[in-house]
């Protein structure tokens, strides 16, 4: 037997001590803090979700009122988004993407600790605005009305610098990602072989770091226009509404893509593994992730259709909305034709994979219905279109997650979530979900308008309502479920064997939960199922047995990143509250920018 | 009132009720009570769907889908034939996953490896070529309606200005010289030319059952024009979001027909009578209301922020659809206007209840 000496050779578990949580820079533990952090922040705004459904049961409501009711929107929505799913997303990409391309960590450890921490203090600074006034414009903050006239509290400064935070940690692990699949890739794994998962955190870092620079330069426009004064965005003073209309859904449409291909990553992993096949159509799926990316830039002003821009802007957008279904089209006709003469083990991540496929496609479909204009004018700010992402963003990227979480578990702890549980947990889901949201097609389709929170009876809405509303309980029972399940999944022995479904690429060439280093031996890749083929096509195991001492180089932990954090969550605080603040908050993160820079990268050479 | 219920509804419940009768005879000849309890649950299950689609129709005053003008009417016969090429996507695609997951799941010790097929290009193409055709025809489709919408109203279009403010709607005919607010008259056959501005924050403008919405942002005027084709009542509401109230700010269209828009029209610039406007309750208006609300043919023209008063005692609703026009809930009003409806702008004036009654008695008198 070979010896591994690394420079880290402490183990940790789930009990270590907090210390190690707030310093470590392992990919895998901070897959942890993601995943937990936003699993939070997740059950928080799946909260606000319960009440928002609750006050909408049955006409004329009054159980939360409008004021609350406008906050609980607001938040539900950009907590969703961009404190939830997209977390969950970055929690896969730390969890998998290392151990697919064969490599022993990303390629800068502190910094992607330092987007968790970011993204942390980022979602608390949001959430604590319910203390002082949630922000209450809706997650799209139109102005005028979030402008300081209409709105007056500190919820919108929130709004502004808790999303301002959250972009930074977004963009800063998005460089990281591109840095990592670029240059870290096992030896022989050209990017043709490289695992889907890994290809869609590609194109949605590349998304990320487009998107979001504009619309932080239009967030900061809006915060000078509340706090200093400007009127950039109003139109009595000259301004323009409408401009920040385009800055916003400059991200806002390219975000969808941001929330929606990394799931497409997971089930082009799930399905291939549990139908024993591999993917139908390899190049075909990277190809119409990247050209859905492409796209995903040229569609924003879809969001913008009855806001007049006329017939010619209006066509065009039609246009390009419209060409996005051909490569949506591909991909699930590739997962379907995966399915066709397969294997298939019907397992609870293989459930969730092909319900994401069948509920993805119904959102795919009434998509192409307000793709074109005219019918979006009837559509556009109705329930129709609340069913629409819905379906999109729930029943496609939650459903994913859930199929990712399922399917990793074993290299996240070591353990197993229960099968049967499991499945129980999918039916609830799938039922749940779809009594919730089916029926607002009916909603839309019928004129009911989005972000009211009450309406007259004699409507036609009420029965619809009720079932929405009883459907919501019944997903939340579904997730209290999976509460359970995890836990009962966190207890026990670590049994999980280091290939537990038989799967073809390199994570499950490693021991679940993996060792710190990953790998013994950096693997070396002949095929796109490295795994698969040493499997049952009599290639080379990928990874070979260690020969002689080998001496891995690992990362010290580092506490600078959460430092910087700190500082700059710091120095958003100051400029809600109290200026002096922030320049302190400042002096912190250019101190601390320095010590990092001053930190030794091996341990003991302190 | 229009928007009945339709036949189809009907057809929907008597068909349910077809299932219903065919399934119970079955049930009382079976002997068995496992068949018997299966059975009732399943008359339970279909009893449940049809309750579930009675209260699904009904009347239905918002929808996108009994349209009365020709906007809406275009607008819907360019949705149709999407979602039936989006049924017909949607049965193939979920039925295939399903035949699949049954016809292909694996067996319990069966450990044989399927044919592993890494892709055929010339499918591959296939399906792309497929939904780049189905785009295009429903592209096509849609720029076909857009050129229509597009053309520019004719003459001898009614201009309609609708002026959008948080949380009601002004309406104003500049060729009668009418303005009114949140009820809006409509000649029915004569093509509308309506001219949106906003006053304060976005709103946007909506009557599903006439034409598509148009948002009303400060800063911009945009236009729309529909004609309505049928006599009836119209609801619509605001359906961008704008604030506090903004699940209160409706709307309501009546459409009728040249005569009776004309009538309407000479009632609202003929003002009180004699005999009201000499009322107490003018008096209170007079010191109390008029500072921001006008009634056209009365001295009280020069109130620009409130609601339009004009004919306030035809008018079917108070606070832009929020409650129905009626003394009470008129006099609950003026007593605490974000009683009725939070957020309300409008200040409680803390007037005596005789000074309220009179007001009421007076505005409700505007005919």
């Amino acid at each position: 037997m070979a010896t591994i000496t690394q420079t880290l050779p402490r183990t940790r578990s789930w009990r270590s001590g907090a210390w190690d949580w707030i310093t470590t820079v392992d990919h895998k533990q901070i897959a942890k803090l993601y995943l937990f952090a936003a699993a939070a922040f997740f059950a928080i705004a799946g909260l606000e979700a319960m009440l928002l459904r609750t006050q909408l049961a049955v006409p004329d409501n009054d159980v939360i009122g409008g004021n609350a009711y406008n906050q609980l929107f607001t938040m539900h929505g950009v907590s969703m988004i961009f404190l939830a799913v997209m977390p969950l997303n970055a929690g896969f990409f730390n969890l998998v993407v290392p151990l697919q391309i064969g490599a022993r960590d990303v390629a800068f450890p502190r910094l992607n600790a330092l987007s968790f921490w970011l993204f942390l203090f980022g979602g608390i600074l949001l959430n604590v605005s319910f203390f002082s006034g949630a922000p209450d414009g809706g997650w799209f903050a139109y102005p005028p009305l979030t402008e300081k006239a209409f709105s007056p509290n500190t919820g919108m400064e929130h709004w502004v610098l808790g999303l301002a935070v959250l972009g930074t940690s977004s963009i800063i692990s998005s460089i990281n990602f591109i840095v990592t699949v670029l240059n870290l890739r096992s030896p022989g794994m050209r990017l043709t072989r490289m695992p889907l998962f890994a290809w869609m955190t590609l194109i949605t870092s590349f998304l990320i770091i487009f998107a979001f620079p504009p619309f932080t330069v239009a967030a900061i426009l809006l915060l000078t226009d509340r706090v200093v004064g400007t009127v950039f965005f109003d139109a009595s003073a000259g301004g323009d509404p409408v401009l920040w209309q385009h800055m916003f859904w400059f991200m806002g449409h390219p975000e969808v893509y941001v929330l929606i291909l990394p799931p497409m990553g997971v089930v082009s992993e799930v399905i291939p593994t549990f139908s024993r096949k591999p993917l139908f159509g390899y190049t075909a799926v990277v190809f119409s992730g990247i050209s859905i990316g492409f796209l995903g830039f040229a569609v924003w002003a879809h969001h913008m259709f009855a806001v007049g821009l006329g017939p010619v802007a209006n066509a065009v957008f039609t246009a390009m909305t419209m060409l996005i279904a051909i490569p949506t089209g591909v991909k699930v006709l590739n997962w379907s034709a995966t399915l066709f003469r397969a294997s298939i083990k019907i397992t609870t991540p293989m459930l969730f994979a092909v319900s994401f496929v069948g509920l993805f496609t119904v959102g795919g479909l009434s998509g192409m219905m307000h793709a074109a204009s005219p019918v979006d004018l009837q559509h556009t700010d109705t329930y129709f279109i609340v069913a629409h992402f819905h379906y999109v963003l729930f029943g496609g990227s939650v459903f994913g997650i859930l199929a990712g979480l399922y399917y990793w578990w074993p290299k996240l702890t070591g353990r197993m979530l229960s099968e049967g549980w499991g499945k129980i947990h999918w039916f609830l889901m799938f039922v749940g979900f779809n009594l919730t949201f089916a029926p607002m097609h009916m909603l839309g389709n019928d004129g009911m308008p989005r972000r009211v929170y009450t309406y007259a009876a004699g409507q036609g809405w009420d029965g619809w309502n009720l079932v929405a509303t009883a459907g919501s309980y019944l997903t939340a029972a579904g997730f209290l479920l999976f509460v359970f399940i995890v836990l009962k999944g966190m207890r026990g022995r670590q049994e999980a064997a280091d290939d537990p479904w038989d799967g073809a690429t390199l994570e499950w060439a490693t021991a679940s939960p993996p060792a710190e280093h990953n790998f013994d031996v950096i693997p070396t890749v002949g095929s796109n199922r490295p795994v698969w083929d040493a499997k049952y096509e009599g290639a080379d195991a990928p990874v070979k047995p260690a020969t002689g001492a080998v001496h891995i180089h690992m990362p010290p932990s580092s506490y600078w990143p959460i430092v910087v954090a700190a500082g700059l969550a710091l120095g958003a605080v100051g400029v809600i509250y109290f200026v002096p603040l922030s320049i302190v908050g400042l002096l912190i993160t250019f101190y601390a920018i320095f010590a990092w820079t001053q930190e030794p990268t091996e341990v003991g050479a302190r | 009132m229009v928007g009945t219920i339709p036949p189809a509804g009907t057809g929907v419940v008597g068909g349910v009720s077809v299932l219903f009768g065919l399934s119970a005879p079955g049930v009382r000849n079976s002997d068995s009570r496992w068949r018997q309890r299966a059975a009732r649950a399943r008359l339970a299950l279909i009893a449940a769907t049809g309750l579930l689609l009675l209260t699904g129709c009904g009347e239905l005053p918002q929808t996108i889908m009994q349209p009365a003008g020709d906007d809406a009417r275009l607008v819907q016969g360019l949705l149709m034939p999407i979602l039936w090429i989006a049924l017909v996507i949607f049965v193939l695609i979920e039925g295939f996953l399903i035949f699949s997951m049954i016809k292909y799941r694996r067996r319990p010790g069966n450990e044989d490896i399927p044919k592993q097929v890494h892709g055929n290009n010339r499918l591959e193409l296939l399906w792309t070529a497929i939904p780049a055709a189905i785009v295009l025809v429903i592209a096509v489709m849609t720029f076909k309606t857009m050129a229509v919408q597009a053309e520019a109203p004719g003459e001898g279009a009614l201009v309609v200005e609708v002026s959008a403010s948080q949380w009601w709607w002004e309406f104003s005919y500049p060729e009668l010289g009418v303005v009114t607010a949140n009820e809006l008259y409509l000649p029915i056959g004569r093509e509308i030319d309506l001219r949106v501005h906003a006053n304060d924050v976005i709103h946007s403008f909506w009557i599903p059952k006439l034409a598509g919405k148009i948002d009303v942002v400060p800063g911009i005027e945009n236009r729309m024009k529909f004609v309505a084709e049928k006599i009836g009542r119209y609801q619509g509401q605001c359906s961008e979001f704008c604030g506090i109230a903004h699940a209160q700010m409706r709307l309501l269209a009546f459409v009728v027909t040249t005569v009776e828009f004309e009538e309407w029209a000479e009632k609202q610039l003929t003002g009180p009578s004699a005999e009201a406007a000499a009322s107490a309750g003018a008096g209170i208006f007079a010191a109390q209301c008029a500072a921001c609300h006008s009634i056209q043919g009365t001295a009280f023209t020069f109130g620009q922020i409130g609601p339009e008063l004009t004919g306030m005692g035809l008018r079917e609703t108070l606070g832009a659809g929020t409650v129905a026009n009626t003394p009470e809930n008129l006099a609950d009003w003026i007593r605490e206007p974000t009683a009725v409806k939070p957020g309300a702008l409008m200040p409680a004036l803390g007037l005596v209840e005789d000074d309220i009654s009179a007001v009421v008695a007076y505005l409700e008198g505007l005919r």
